[in-house]
């Protein structure tokens, strides 16, 4: 499997993404967007970063970039994609999943680790765990608060779509672990097909060893193993 | 064709949370303002050359749809004038 990482101007989780891929043993390749997507790209990550200085809104710019097209061509066509922080941003503003990334509760830039409990296993993104699992990966935005219309939630949440929710560490969801306001504490949502993913806190910087407190990451990115 | 400028006024829907509004709130206090509600808006001016006001319109409305304002969260208006 050859994985795309394609970098916008402004990403700058693109090294790290092809880094945590590497150490698990996938292919990974940086692709700058406006290259296109190389024709054998088996997966793609949207990375993290500050796309386009987030002018506008953060990842409003990049979502209508030419290159966003051909990703969801590939996704309708069953290619595993996960965008990641602004690439979590980015997915949401070019319609891949549903609801917005927007200002934290907090109105500050938050960079800290944070509890995850595991919603769905039976994802390409999450066999490495079990339902309910409680995993620790690290956020670091300032726009990553989940919002979606009431209805739109009620969907989200009947069609079992909602992948990860802050929580805390004995995996209770709780206003307290929520860190940034999210609607129904969602970090994480399925696009319309369970290949399609998006969160906002960093499962590569959850990967390496060597790098950090944890490496309870490192499941989310072996979808592309 | 007529020149007119298009201004697309983007907000935040009610009930939405607007953390850099309370902020903004909380320093306007900080100076001795008394308020009792701030919201902020984004206001875009657009230049263009349409047959009529409503071409004029209907194209705002399109650009507002498709990237100024991001429908989950925002609400928009458009008014056009002749420049």
């Amino acid at each position: 499997m050859t994985v795309s990482v394609i970098q916008f101007g402004g990403s700058n989780c693109d090294r790290d993404a092809v880094r945590a891929l590497d150490h698990i043993g996938v292919d990974a390749e940086r692709v700058w967007h406006e290259d296109g997507l190389p024709a054998d790209t088996e997966g793609i990550v949207i990375p993290g970063g500050f796309s386009y200085g987030d002018y506008l809104r953060a990842g409003a710019m990049a979502a209508r970039s030419p290159i966003m097209d051909e990703v969801r061509d590939a996704a309708d066509d069953g290619v595993p994609v996960i965008g990641v922080c602004n690439g979590a941003q980015i997915g949401s503003e070019s319609g891949l999943t549903p609801g917005a990334f927007t200002t934290n509760a907090s109105a500050r830039f938050q960079c800290e680790p944070v509890h995850l409990r595991v919603e769905r296993a039976d994802t390409p993104w999450t066999a490495a765990y079990d339902e309910g699992d409680v995993i620790e990966v690290p956020i670091a935005h300032g726009e990553g608060r989940f919002e979606i219309s009431e209805a739109a939630h009620a969907d989200l949440v009947a069609d079992d779509r909602v992948l990860f929710r802050y929580c805390d560490a004995d995996g209770n969801v709780t206003d307290a672990a929520n860190p940034n306001g999210s609607t129904d504490n969602v970090a994480g949502v399925l696009g319309e097909r369970e290949s399609v993913a998006v969160l906002m806190p960093h499962p590569e910087r959850a990967t390496l060893p060597d790098l950090g407190r944890s490496t309870d990451g490192a499941g989310i990115l072996e979808a592309f193993a | 064709m007529t020149a007119y400028t298009a201004t697309v006024t983007v907000r935040l829907k009610r009930g939405v949370l607007d953390p850099e509004a309370e902020t903004t709130q909380q320093a306007l206090e900080r100076l001795g303002f008394e308020l009792e509600d701030l919201r902020s808006a984004d206001r875009f001016e657009v230049d263009l050359d349409a047959a009529d006001a409503d071409e004029a319109a209907d194209r705002a409305d399109e650009m507002a749809e498709r990237l100024l304002a991001n429908p989950t969260i925002h609400d928009y208006e458009v008014a056009v004038a002749e420049r």
